[in-house]
């Protein structure tokens, strides 16, 4: 981070001397005075990454030395050798469908319950007196702040392991960031159908489902399959923790040093992410052409 | 009233009929059936939740989450360790610029001498191409899973969630400065290289100061997405909050659950806060 901040006390050097005057005394350049706030930030970040490194104490030479490199090197090389026996195969691929299944059942969930609480949680007109929408707002804001894995791990106590816990995971976390999105949406959306119903004296329910919720919805659409790609990234890992889906097959084969389906595991995830991060490429371009 | 409820009866007049009705039946039908095997491989069943002993268990679990632990000795521990996560999360993105900054210098075909004069050589595009695909590999890996074959491989603790963080954030960190290097005014750069100035150059005295602000903010973006991933790693035993809150949640302990929940969210919402600041403040 630090080399970023000499390379934004560049932009500000370059730019502050010209308007001075030849043969005036040098004023201390503009970044480097003590009561700009780039100056204590660089300070700031610099004492923050000393800090950090000095009281992790990493033994960075240790982890680098000849023996955990080689270490690293004979693990790397244990997973060059894939177990790709058929009956396996069929189990990775059902690990991959389940995951693929969380993913989409949880993003839907949240996209329901998302769209739920945006609705309390968003001012629709001017004078909306809006009296939920702090208390929704902040509960949006705990869904949103727990990881994936930590809601996991804390509904594996009351639903058990296995892929349920880690659909209700995802749909928890992706509530509170649909429910934020939602709600600024709902908020910025042009006014003129839902002030056109309003002044005929329509009640709010219905401007909000023949006004506001079709002028918004592409954007809802296109935010929730956004988050519907993270998700399936997030749900691969999620089974680590005992979610269900890839990352729990993964736990399980690396807790028993099974290093051939761990190699196989490790490659369907890498070719899930690589697969749902090229088909999200395309279809973006398709729809912006 | 002219503007009342449609009922029923006026549906009747063909002129209200919704002309949409079967296309919305229709793909409601599909929707359903698409969703059925996704219910059925997430083993969909709400009612677990209220079987009298999972419910036994959770109301007990709750229950402990008021009051939060607040003793002395775990309150240095939670301290301790979410000073931990901070410092993980920050020498984790430290490592990562100083791997994403040669990679980023590497591939940006904005550097390209050879592509000044029509096409890019072959060598040089072959190469930019394969530092590409190293990037793409390293952020392909989640962290978490980076993370696990680091605690097989140096033990667990924090260095297994640095070095995590680490690759994958250079992986995110090298992708994310080559667009901004390119989607950011060529011209200058141009210039200069066309005037006989070294990359070297060229880079520190065109690219940098022009992209300078950009790659700051996304940096401290990155920073704060960081302190959120190492609490995560935490739970596979890379250190830190997330190793405390595994432990607690393994001991059904939940009042300590609930500090280190507040303690995360306080933490976050701090470095949300912070970095949204220095960001500003780079406007």
């Amino acid at each position: 981070m630090d080399a970023a901040g000499t390379a934004m006390s560049q932009a500000t050097t370059d730019r502050s001397p010209s308007s001075q005057p030849q043969g005036a005394p040098r004023r201390p350049r503009h970044w480097m005075r003590l009561d700009s706030p780039v100056c204590w930030s660089l300070v700031g970040t610099v004492a923050l990454i000393v800090l950090s490194f000095w009281s992790l104490d990493l033994q960075l030479g240790r982890v680098l030395s000849v023996e955990s490199l080689g270490r690293m090197g004979k693990f790397l090389g244990e997973l060059m050798s894939p177990n790709l026996e058929p009956v396996f195969l069929s189990k990775l691929l059902q690990a991959s469908l389940d995951t693929l299944a969380m993913s989409a059942v949880g993003t839907l969930l949240a996209a329901i319950f998302g769209l739920l609480l945006a609705v309390p949680a968003s001012r629709s007109y001017a004078g909306d007196p809006a009296r939920w929408r702090f208390l929704t707002r902040l509960v949006l804001n705990a869904l949103r702040a727990i990881p994936e894995l930590v809601w996991a791990a804390l509904l594996l106590i009351s639903a058990g392991l296995g892929p349920f816990a880690g659909t209700l995971a995802l749909g928890l976390h992706t509530t509170g960031v649909l429910g934020r999105l939602f709600a600024e949406s709902i908020e910025n959306a042009p006014q003129h159908a839902a002030s056109a119903l309003r002044v005929q004296g329509i009640g709010e329910g219905r401007v909000f489902l023949y006004a506001t919720l079709p002028t918004v919805s592409p954007q809802l659409m296109s935010y929730s399959l956004y988050r519907w790609e993270n998700n399936i990234r997030a749900a691969a890992v999620l089974g680590v923790v005992g979610g269900g889906g890839l990352g729990q097959m993964l736990s399980f084969h690396m807790g028993l040093f099974q290093m051939q389906e761990t190699s196989s595991i490790l490659a369907a995830m890498i070719l899930l992410v690589i697969l749902v991060d090229t088909l999200s490429y395309f279809a973006r371009r398709l729809l912006s052409r | 009233m002219t503007t009342g409820p449609v009922s029923i009866a006026v549906i009747k007049d063909p002129a209200l009929r919704d002309p949409a009705w079967t296309r919305r039946v229709f793909w409601f039908v599909v929707g359903c059936v698409l969703l059925w095997p996704a219910l059925v491989s997430t083993e969909f069943r709400p009612w677990v939740f209220f079987e009298t002993e999972n419910l036994k268990v959770t109301t007990r679990f709750l229950a402990e989450f008021f009051p939060p632990a607040l003793n002395p000795e775990f309150l240095e521990l939670v301290a301790r360790e979410a000073w931990r996560t901070v410092a993980i999360a920050t020498a984790g993105t430290f490592l990562a610029l100083v791997l994403a900054i040669p990679l980023t210098l590497l591939s940006t075909t904005v550097l390209s001498v050879s592509s000044l004069s029509g096409r890019m050589h072959a060598l040089p595009f072959v190469i930019r191409q394969l530092i590409r695909w190293l990037l793409i590999l390293l952020r392909s890996v989640p962290e978490l899973i980076w993370a696990l074959v680091f605690v097989r491989v140096v033990g667990l603790g924090p260095a297994a969630g640095v070095l995590a963080i680490a690759l994958t954030y250079a992986g995110m960190l090298g992708k994310v400065y080559g667009e901004i290097l390119e989607s950011g005014e060529r011209e200058p750069a141009t210039a200069l290289l066309r005037n006989g100035a070294g990359r070297m150059q060229t880079f520190f005295f065109s690219i940098l100061p022009c992209n300078a602000k950009e790659l700051t903010s996304y940096t401290i973006y990155r920073w704060e997405c960081a302190i959120r991933a190492s609490t995560v790693l935490g739970f596979v035993g890379a250190g830190g909050l997330g190793q405390q809150m595994d432990n607690s949640m393994r001991m059904f302990n939940g009042s300590e659950v609930a500090t280190m929940l507040i303690v995360f969210i306080l933490l976050v919402g701090l470095a949300d806060l912070l970095s949204t600041w220095m960001r500003r403040a780079l406007q």
